[in-house]
C-alpha cells in the first residue's frame, strides 16, 4: 500500500534539497536528462510560445493568420468573459475551502484514529479513482436529480430556501445551479487534499500531543497549537493540488451546471474546438495561466513556504 | 451525559466517515446503475433490475473499441513516462550540473498548469505544425503531462536511500553497472513502481488534454462524454463497476502478499 500512499507528490518539499555528491562522468547527468527536458521543452515550453504569438495574430480561418500584435484581444477577451473568469475563481475557491473541511477530519481520522483499518481507509479513498471521473460526475446526476430523495429531504428542511436566498440553487432544482457545479468540484478533488494532508499529519510525533495533554491543554487547544501549524505543509499542497485544477475544469460546470454556470475553461474550450476562434482562445487561456500563477505565488508567500520548486 | 461525552470524543471520526461516504456514494450509484434497464436514452433514474448490461457489456457500438484505445494509450504514455522520468529523477538525485534550477521550474511548470491551459496551447502547436490529430498526439501528450510526476516519485525515493549501500557494493568489487543493478535499481523499483501507476492512472481518466489533441479518435473518456450528450449506455456503469472491482480485489490481493511478506521476514 505504501507506494500508492506515497504517489501525490507534496508539492511543497519540506527540507531543502542537499547537493548531491559529485560524481565520475561528468557528462552522465546531461544525458540522463536529455530525453525527458527535450519532451518537455518541445511539447510544454514551445507550445506556450505558439500559443503567445497566436494571441496577438490576426485573421480568418481562410485566409491564415498574421502576428500583427494585436493587444486588444486581450482586451477583447476579458471585457467579454470576465463573469466566467470570477465564477472560475468563487468556484473553485469554495470547492477549495470546502475540501478542506471535509478532508481534514478524514486524514486526521486516518492518521491518528484508524488503527488497524488504516490501510482499508487508504484504498478506499484512492479506490474512485479506478472508475473514469466522468463516470462519477456523471453519478452526481442521479443522486441530485430532481425530485430525487437528497433533493426531496433537502426541500423538507428548509435547505433549499436558504440557498436559493444566497443564490446556489434555484426553485427545486440543486442540478444545473452553482451548488451542484462546487458539490462535482469538491468531489472530484477531495483526494488530492486528503492524501497531502494524510501525509504530513502522519509525521507528526504522538508525543508531542502527549506532552500538551501534560500541560493541561484541551483537545482543541491541542489541535489549534500543536497539530494544525504542524499540517501546514499537507494544507498549504492540499489547497494548491485542489485550487489549480478546479480553477481550470470545464468537466464539472459542463456536466452539472447550466449556460448560467460556465466558467473560464467551458469558454476556451468552445472557443478553441467549436468557434475555432484561436487568437481570442489563445489569450483567454494566458489570462488564466497568468491570473492562476499570480494567486498561487501571492498564496504561497503569505503561508510562508517559499522552497516550491 | 455519556452519549455527549462519547460523541464528543469522536466527533472527528464521524465526521471522517462521513466524508468517506461522500468520496464513496457515487461509486455506489454507479454499481447499482449497472442492473438498472432505462426508459430512454439516459442511466439517470431508476426503472427496474437487469443484468442485460453486464451480459453483453460490448453491446454498444464503440465502447470497447474506445476502452482499448485507452488501455493501449496508457500503456505506452506509462513506458515513456516511467524511462524519461526515471532518468531525470537519477540525475536530480545523483549528480551536479549546472543549471538545475531551470530544470526543476520545467519539471514542476507542468503539474501547477491547469490542464485546460497545456492542452489549449498543445493543439496550437500541432495546429501550426499541420500535425494530424489522432494516436500519435495524444500519446505526446499524455507522455508530456505524466512525465513529471514519474519524475517526483521516483526522486523522493532515490533521494531517501542509504548511499552507502552503494559504497559498500563497490567496496566489495562491484563494477558501476553491476551496482546500478543489483544494489540501486532494486532499492529505487517501489519508486519507479508508484511512479508508473500513477502515469498510468493519469493516462487512462484523462479528458481535458485528450479532448483538446485527439482529433476524430475517441478514447474511453471521450466515449463517455460523448454520451452524456447523446445518451448514456449502462454499460459504461458496467466497465466502470468492474474496473473499480479489479482494481481493489488486486490493491488487495498486493497488500495480503505484502503483509504475507513481511511476516516471514519477521
Amino acid at each position: 500500500m505504501t507506494t500508492l500512499t506515497e504517489a501525490p507528490p507534496p508539492l511543497t518539499p519540506t527540507a531543502p534539497e542537499p547537493a548531491p555528491p559529485r560524481r565520475r562522468g561528468r557528462l552522465t547527468p546531461y544525458w540522463l536528462l536529455l530525453p525527458g527536458l527535450l519532451w518537455l521543452v518541445v511539447f510544454f515550453a514551445l507550445p506556450m510560445i505558439y500559443q503567445a504569438s497566436t494571441s496577438v495574430q490576426t485573421g480568418s480561418l481562410e485566409e491564415g493568420y498574421k502576428v500583427t500584435w494585436h493587444v486588444a484581444t486581450y482586451w477583447d477577451a476579458l471585457t467579454a468573459y470576465w463573469p466566467q473568469f470570477l465564477r472560475s475563481v468563487a468556484y473553485a475557491a469554495a470547492a477549495t475551502v470546502l475540501c478542506l473541511l471535509l478532508g481534514y477530519p478524514l486524514a486526521y481520522l486516518i492518521a491518528f484514529r484508524a488503527g488497524r483499518w488504516r490501510n482499508l481507509i487508504m484504498v478506499l479513498v484512492i479506490a474512485p479513482f479506478f472508475t473514469s471521473f466522468l463516470i462519477r460526475t456523471l453519478a452526481w446526476k442521479t443522486i441530485l436529480a430532481d425530485g430525487g430523495p437528497l433533493v426531496g429531504a433537502l426541500n423538507t428542511l428548509h435547505v433549499l430556501d436558504v440557498t436559493n436566498w444566497l443564490g446556489w440553487t434555484a426553485g427545486d432544482r440543486v442540478l444545473a445551479t452553482p451548488l451542484a457545479v462546487v458539490c462535482g468540484l469538491t468531489y472530484n478533488f477531495l483526494p488530492f487534499m486528503i492524501l497531502p494532508l494524510y501525509t504530513s499529519l502522519e509525521r507528526i510525533d504522538g508525543r508531542l500531543h502527549e506532552a500538551a495533554g501534560d500541560l493541561y491543554a484541551r483537545p482543541f487547544t491541542t489541535f489549534r497549537k500543536i497539530t494544525f501549524p504542524l499540517s501546514m505543509p499537507g494544507v498549504v499542497s492540499g489547497t494548491l493540488l485542489t485550487f489549480i485544477p478546479a480553477t481550470g475544469d470545464y468537466v464539472n460546470a459542463d456536466l452539472l451546471g447550466s449556460t448560467d454556470t460556465r466558467m473560464a475553461g467551458n469558454v476556451i474550450q468552445t472557443q478553441f474546438l467549436r468557434v475555432l476562434d484561436y487568437p481570442t482562445a489563445a489569450a483567454l487561456s494566458f489570462i488564466l495561466m497568468a491570473a492562476i500563477l499570480v494567486m498561487v505565488t501571492l498564496y504561497i508567500r503569505k503561508s510562508g513556504t517559499e522552497d516550491l520548486v | 451525559m455519556a452519549f455527549v461525552t462519547w460523541f464528543k470524543r469522536n466527533l472527528v471520526v464521524i465526521a471522517g466517515l462521513l466524508t468517506l461516504a461522500y468520496l464513496l456514494l457515487p461509486n455506489v450509484v454507479v454499481t447499482v446503475f449497472s442492473f438498472n434497464k432505462p426508459v430512454g436514452r439516459f442511466n439517470y433514474a431508476w426503472q427496474e433490475f437487469s443484468a442485460d448490461a453486464w451480459t453483453d457489456p460490448c453491446g454498444v457500438a464503440d465502447l470497447c473499441g474506445s476502452l482499448a484505445l485507452s488501455l493501449q494509450l496508457a500503456c505506452w504514455a506509462t513506458l515513456g513516462a516511467t524511462a524519461l522520468g526515471t532518468a531525470i529523477a537519477f540525475a536530480l538525485a545523483r549528480y551536479r550540473f549546472r543549471a538545475r534550477g531551470a530544470v526543476n521550474a520545467l519539471i514542476f511548470l507542468p503539474m501547477a498548469m491547469p490542464e485546460v491551459v497545456m492542452a489549449a496551447s498543445l493543439l496550437t502547436l500541432f495546429l501550426n505544425l499541420g500535425a494530424q490529430l489522432g494516436f500519435w498526439t495524444i500519446l505526446i501528450a499524455h507522455i508530456m503531462f505524466c512525465l513529471s510526476f514519474v519524475v517526483t516519485a521516483v526522486k523522493a525515493r532515490v533521494m531517501s536511500m542509504d548511499p552507502r549501500l552503494e559504497q559498500a557494493a563497490q567496496d566489495l568489487y562491484a563494477g558501476p553497472f553491476q551496482t546500478f543493478l543489483r544494489v540501486t535499481l532494486p532499492i529505487a523499483a517501489p519508486g519507479i513502481a508508484a511512479g508508473a501507476l500513477l502515469a498510468f492512472a493519469l493516462s487512462f481518466d484523462d479528458f481535458i488534454i485528450t479532448n483538446f489533441t485527439a482529433g476524430s479518435t475517441v478514447t474511453f473518456p471521450m466515449f463517455v462524454w460523448g454520451s452524456a450528450q447523446r445518451g448514456t449506455p449502462v454499460q459504461i456503469n458496467v466497465i466502470g463497476t468492474a474496473m473499480f472491482v479489479v482494481a481493489v480485489l488486486l490493491v488487495l490481493l498486493s497488500m495480503v502478499i505484502g503483509s504475507r511478506r513481511t511476516k516471514s521476514r519477521a
